[in-house]
């Protein structure tokens, strides 16, 4: 008895101000809380509900394709969100950055480089353009990426017929990537030489053949991981991640701090372009075809990922990682009803559901952390 | 250092137009290295106008602008930042839902590495916020904490202390007391003392006359957009200056019905 005493007495006194923070306290200081319970949710439900097969390696290739999708969108429209602004236009920018891309291809017939190059560069333009009109105007970006939702998609559909000759759909581009040396890194599986390995050695689901039953990993995912982890990377420890919480928390505050609010801007809303042009290009050599509906309300999508994720509408707070974990529970969604007996257009209400949840949740979250009462 | 009778900063004849509207009329001061000037004017007299003008945010339209001897315009508030002004705003440029170090090294973060994993050094900069928080006596429990959880006196200092560590010659102090308790308020004045006294150079804005007269060398009043004069300490009384401030005899008239308490 007496040594516990005297160990009491040795120990320095603590700040008798300092609450012990309880393991919870810190976890609800995450903003990618809500999303890791949304995915822990979702999988529970799912490992409930539907055939065991969802949670084949097959089965999480078939999810997770549909999330990588959104997902790159997610976490560029997550870090524009956590600057302060929306963009709206991604969705359309898909299918115009599809168009361009795959016009380059098939109409002027030039290699898989430089239509990639001639994409990003258009990409720039629009994200500059976006950008630019809303820094100058001091207009809600809300607005100013509405009207571009609906020119985009409008010069997408026109552009489309110019470049088929009447058509919504444009088609030839497989044949037009083959054999240029990128085309393995924007389509196909990765790591096919890997899976026949661990298949022939009976640790992966093989055909009766002995070739696997998932040939590799869709690029796309790995697209989609390494974009996450380089925009959380960004985000929490570089000095471009600092000043994006900081115009999006207080503009005014971070300009005077010597932040230079336009640049960072600027390059959010290119950013969120660029990864809708990633998009287009996996997407537009996946299928070997564009079309007008591509990326159709895929803005909407990538917004409430983010804010499943933990993005504060208002601005200043949110994570990458969280957007990640948000396109993934829409993967599952998504896809997952296909495997239970429930009908598959419960989709949505699940989705609306899910936003209302994660912005209520959202909202407690910010009043703890800044001791809002 | 060089020499004492320097000027750190001087405007002479500053004015600043908002389109037709006369924000500054011909303002003119002089700040040196170990004193305190304090800026006094009542609402509307144009401090905020003139502060934004020091600190780089607002361009004068016309006047003289000199600092450390040389002739200067500034761009933005990082180039008044890099000739050592600094601000502490009266909305003090902080960020509510940021940790307190992500505020403290806000447009000036510590990196280290190289090339590609160049990053924030954030061991450091959680080191150097506690530090210097500890230095003026306020122990702040988790330097990751958001700055929204502090109290308005604890941002205050985070605030000054930020000005402080960055090398600042001249501090520019908006109102720093105007929403503080007595005993905070002590505090941040007698800090005030403490970076006079190492050599800085400070702006002190207020409409306080005794917390001006508390730590201030010397007064500049502002009335509508001019400065109406420069006072020594010595050379006026508290009094004298709160009616120059006020404008006269009619705040005198005012207070003494309400039992000369203003």
């Amino acid at each position: 008895m007496s040594i516990v005493a005297d160990d009491k007495i040795k120990k320095t006194p603590a700040d008798e101000r300092l609450k012990k923070a309880s393991v919870a306290t810190t976890l609800l200081r995450r903003p990618e809380l809500g999303a890791v319970a949304g995915l822990v949710l979702v999988t529970v439900f799912f490992l409930l509900t539907a055939n065991p097969s969802m949670f084949t390696l097959a089965g999480i290739m078939n999810f997770m394709a549909p999330a990588a999708q959104l997902g790159i969108l997610a976490v560029g429209a997550s870090l524009l969100m956590i600057g302060g602004e929306y963009d709206l236009s991604i969705g359309s920018m898909v299918a115009f950055a599809g168009l361009v891309f795959g016009a380059a291809l098939v109409v002027w017939q030039v290699p898989l480089s430089v239509a990639i190059l001639i994409a990003i560069l258009m990409a720039v333009v629009i994200g500059v353009m976006n950008s630019q009109i809303v820094i100058k105007t001091g207009l809600p970006s809300f607005i100013v990426t509405l009207a571009f939702l609906f020119i985009l998609r409008g010069l997408t559909l026109v552009g489309l017929k110019w470049a088929s000759g009447g058509a919504t759909q444009l088609r030839g581009m497989k044949e037009a990537a083959a054999g240029s040396p990128l085309t393995s890194i924007f389509s196909g599986d990765a790591f096919q030489g890997l899976f026949a390995w661990l298949a022939s050695n009976d640790l992966i689901a093989k055909f009766p053949n002995g070739t696997p039953q998932v040939s590799g990993i869709p690029v796309e995912i790995l697209w989609f991981i390494v974009i996450a982890l380089l925009a959380t990377w960004v985000l929490l420890r570089t000095r471009f991640g600092n000043w994006i919480f900081a115009v999006g928390g207080d503009e005014r505050a971070a300009r005077k701090s010597g932040v230079p609010v336009v640049r960072v801007k600027t390059v959010l809303f290119i950013i969120t372009a660029l990864c809708a042009t990633l998009v287009a290009v996996l997407t537009v050599l996946d299928a070997g075809s564009t079309d007008a509906r591509r990326g159709f309300q895929k803005e909407f999508e990538a917004i409430i990922a983010a804010v499943i994720g933990g993005c504060l509408l208002t601005g200043g707070y949110g994570s990458a990682i969280g957007a990640f974990l948000g396109s993934i529970v829409f993967g599952m969604v998504l896809i997952g009803l296909t495997y239970t007996s429930i009908d598959q257009d419960w989709y949505l209400v699940f989705l609306g559901g899910m936003l209302l949840v994660a912005v209520m949740f959202n909202n407690v979250i910010r009043k703890r952390v800044t001791g809002e009462r | 250092m060089s020499s004492i009778d320097t000027p750190l900063v001087e405007v002479r004849n500053l004015t600043k137009h908002f389109g037709s509207v006369i924000a500054l009329n011909g303002i003119s001061m002089v700040v040196k290295p170990r004193e305190v000037l304090c800026l006094l004017g009542d609402n509307g007299a144009g401090k905020s106008t003139l502060i934004n003008t020091l600190a780089g945010v607002h361009r004068p339209t016309s006047g003289d602008f000199i600092v450390g001897g040389k002739s200067t315009t500034f761009y933005s508030p990082r180039d008044a930042l890099d000739a050592g002004i600094a601000t502490v705003y009266q909305d003090l440029a902080m960020i509510p839902l940021m940790s307190i170090t992500r505020n403290f090294f806000m447009g000036r973060e510590p990196m280290v590495g190289f090339g590609p994993f160049k990053r924030m050094d954030m061991k450091f900069a959680d080191e150097v916020t506690r530090d210097e928080m500890h230095k003026i006596g306020i122990d702040i429990r988790d330097p990751q904490q958001a700055v929204g959880t502090l109290s308005g006196g604890e941002r205050q200092c985070v605030a000054i202390a930020r000005a402080v560590y960055f090398g600042a010659k001249v501090l520019i102090l908006d109102e720093p007391t105007s929403a503080l308790g007595v005993a905070q308020t002590s505090m941040v004045l007698k800090y005030v003392n403490q970076v006079r006294n190492s050599g800085l150079g400070v702006i002190f804005i207020t409409h306080n006359v005794r917390h001006a007269f508390a730590v201030g060398n010397r007064f500049t009043v502002l009335n509508r957009g001019k400065t109406l004069g420069t006072y020594e300490k010595g050379a006026i009384s508290i009094d004298e200056l709160q009616n120059l401030m006020a404008g006269g005899k009619e705040l005198q008239a005012l207070s003494d019905e309400l039992g000369g308490t203003i």
